[in-house]
């Protein structure tokens, strides 16, 4: 099992009630005697009912019997249960183990900060009322379709089909996300620069800005999507064609936003960087883009969200590869499990590649935290 | 330029000299003078006529010189020192710093302005470094970031962001940010203007003595008669918009000066009727 990793020993071995010598010293240099740490149990309601949550799902799915569909019965049921109940295990442990030291750290330690295992506990109490949720959607998910037959196939599909899925096309769901994400990459990377380096020059120079401004007006607005035929016919293949669609789609709100930040910031930065013996160029790099970064990262999150609905439609009409592309593939052949797979394994990226950007706008926009509320 | 013996016009006790740190007596050699001749400067209106805002305005400010700009709001004041930061140039006459005329801003004339403007994407330190670094000397000289910090006392600020600074503190900062680069002539907006009446007097004397210390020229804009008299070494008065130069008053009183020293009372009677306000007082 997994659950050693998961619970390094040593974070807790001096709070082990079991070990009372050990106890007397906690890592603040306080004197807490075993017995106050046995005593400082607390029983947490909603941790506690993660484990019943997900037994119950177990149970749904280990004891009621599948309504026959017309064909051999679903596969991987029994793997399904079992794995519920595994999980209900972990939670159970993690249940009893955060009742005794989540509270008892955060009484002990007055700067407030907990042990590493102490915060893997602190976390599996905050998303405990979570894993309870996701345990009753997915009973409700298999007693509607496997066990009850409301919701039949073709078009639906018990979770445990899922697990099929993944177990029997995982090497091409990956080449497809792989695929997917080069695809998705290059473009976001070439929209990205070519739109910061435009709303740069549109905000500074206004040589630049009389040319690009009326152009970027008149291309911006435009759905990249319905320039999709005209791309597949002038480029040489369907992937550079996505390539370009792609770095349109993102390039334009980055553009738009980068500008308006660029132009936005107060003149007397500038006076005072002048004052101070700064070039143009430092200007440019050190006053207005640094100024301008937040704007530009709201113009980023609105640029991947643009990328990603081209890609899929551009996957799902020419490119030959992809998650778009297994999406109808699985349509055409009435292969939804395969559907609802890629359709979660999807989600899965473009909400992992969100999380990047967020990651990447708090590292670089430190100093915004404190002045304004996120 | 100037033998240090027969200028600045400084009465400083005795006892006060031997306080002063050596660098204290080199500073005429160093300092700037700057000659403000026949400047008249306007600005353009929707209407089409210009506003006029400065009107022949001639002032001489010698190496080492604190001088204070008093005049009524929307004068033409801050304009003039845009002028002599070289961020703008006057519609006429010619501003002359040493020998050169002023045709752009250069780190020898560092302005703080009324707000501190930090950048708020900077720490603290790096905001100090800011000159140094547009010059392109931070790598050589970022021992001196680190002393103009010291000096203003924000040397456990280093790595804060500006928004956790108060008023002061920040306005500390801006002043450690114009000092970090030796400034011949410090140009002050009204720096002192937002803050409250006993972190004014305190700043007010952290001034004092970093000029002593340091001996640039400074110029000065302040709202409070009071304050250009317990700093400046002249006071120069300007007319409302469009600004003229009404009259000019010396100070000839040591430092550190006394709130309630008589002279200071009469002189301040004497601004106030000068200004226009002689009979409020
Ligand atoms: N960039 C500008 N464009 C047009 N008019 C301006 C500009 N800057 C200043 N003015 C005008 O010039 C006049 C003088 O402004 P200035 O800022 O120099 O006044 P001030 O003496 O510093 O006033 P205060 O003491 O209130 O700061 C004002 O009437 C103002 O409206
Ligand atoms: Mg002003």
């Amino acid at each position: 099992m997994r659950l050693a990793a998961l619970l390094p020993a040593a974070a807790f071995a001096p709070h082990l009630p079991a070990s009372p010598a050990a106890s007397a010293i906690t890592h603040s240099g306080q004197k807490t005697p075993a017995a106050n740490a046995a005593r400082a149990y607390r029983f947490v309601f909603s941790d506690w009912l993660s484990p019943l949550a997900w037994s119950a799902f177990a149970a749904v799915t280990l004891l009621w019997p599948n309504q026959s569909a017309g064909f051999t019965d679903w596969a991987y049921t029994k793997e399904l249960g079992e794995g519920a109940l595994v999980l209900a295990a972990i939670w159970a442990v993690l249940a009893f183990l955060a009742g005794f030291f989540v509270v008892a750290e955060r009484q002990s330690s007055q700067t407030g900060k907990l042990t590493p295992g102490a915060r893997v506990l602190a976390a599996f109490s905050r998303a405990a009322p979570w894993i309870t949720a996701i345990a009753v959607l997915l009973a409700l998910w298999e007693i509607l379709t496997a066990k009850t037959g409301i919701l039949s196939p073709p078009f639906f599909a018990p979770p445990s089909s899922l697990i099929e899925v993944y177990l029997e096309e995982y090497v091409r769901l990956l080449d497809c996300s792989v695929n997917t994400l080069a695809l998705l990459g290059k473009g976001v990377l070439w929209g990205g620069v070519v739109g910061f380096l435009l709303g740069v020059g549109i905000g500074w120079s206004r040589r630049i800005g009389y040319w690009a401004h009326p152009v970027l007006r008149l291309i911006g607005p435009l759905p990249p999507t319905a320039l999709l035929p005209l791309t597949f016919f002038i480029f040489p293949s369907s992937h550079s064609a996505s390539v370009f669609l792609i770095a349109l789609a993102t390039a334009f709100p980055v553009a738009i936003l980068t500008w308006s930040g660029v132009a936005g910031v107060h003149k007397h930065y500038y006076d005072v960087a002048r004052t101070l013996g700064a070039s143009e160029w430092f200007l440019i790099r050190r006053v207005a883009i640094p100024a301008a970064l937040p704007q530009v990262f709201v113009g980023l999150f609105m640029g991947f969200g643009a990328s990603f609905v081209v890609i899929v439609v551009a996957e799902m009409l020419g490119v030959k590869s992809g998650l778009g592309w297994y999406l109808t593939w699985s349509q055409g052949y009435a292969a939804y499990p395969n559907m609802y797979a890629a359709l979660i394994l999807m989600s899965l990226l473009f909400s992992g590649l969100i999380s990047l950007l967020f990651f990447a706008r708090d590292r670089l926009l430190v100093w915004q935290k404190g002045t304004v509320k996120w | 330029m100037v033998n240090p013996t027969e200028s600045p016009a400084l009465n400083i006790p005795p006892e006060e000299i031997n306080a002063a740190p050596p660098e204290f007596h080199a500073r005429p050699y160093w300092a700037s003078a700057i000659h403000v001749q026949h400047v008249s400067h306007a600005f353009p209106t929707p209407e089409g006529t210009p506003l006029p805002v400065l009107e022949d305005v001639c002032l001489d400010i010698r190496p080492g010189e604190f001088v204070a700009l008093l005049g009524p709001s929307g004068c033409g004041k801050s304009t003039l020192l845009r002028l002599i930061a070289g961020l703008e140039p006057p519609l006429s006459g010619t501003i002359i710093q040493d020998d050169a005329p002023i045709v752009r801003p250069d780190p020898s004339r560092i302005v703080v302005f009324q707000d501190p403007t930090l950048f708020p994407w900077r720490t603290v330190r790096d905001n100090v470094a800011l000159g140094l670094e547009a010059q392109g000397v931070l790598k050589k000289e970022s021992a001196r970031v680190d002393e103009a910090l010291l000096k203003v006392g924000l040397e456990n600020f280093a790595k804060a962001w500006p928004h956790q600074l108060s008023g002061g503190m920040a306005q500390r900062a801006a002043l450690a940010r114009a000092l970090v680069n030796n400034p011949k002539l410090l140009i002050l907006d009204e720096p002192l203007g937002k803050l409250d009446s006993l972190t004014r007097i305190e700043m007010q004397s952290e001034l004092l003595s970093l000029w002593r210390k340091n001996g640039f020229s400074v110029l000065l804009v302040t709202h409070d008669v009071e304050e250009a008299l317990m700093l400046a070494e002249r006071i120069v008065i300007f007319s409302p918009r469009p600004a003229r130069i009404l009259s000019e008053i010396s100070v000839d009183l040591s430092y550190p000066r006394h709130r309630d020293d008589t002279v200071l009372t009469a002189l301040r009677h004497e601004i106030l009727s000068r200004l226009g306000l002689g009979k409020n007082w």
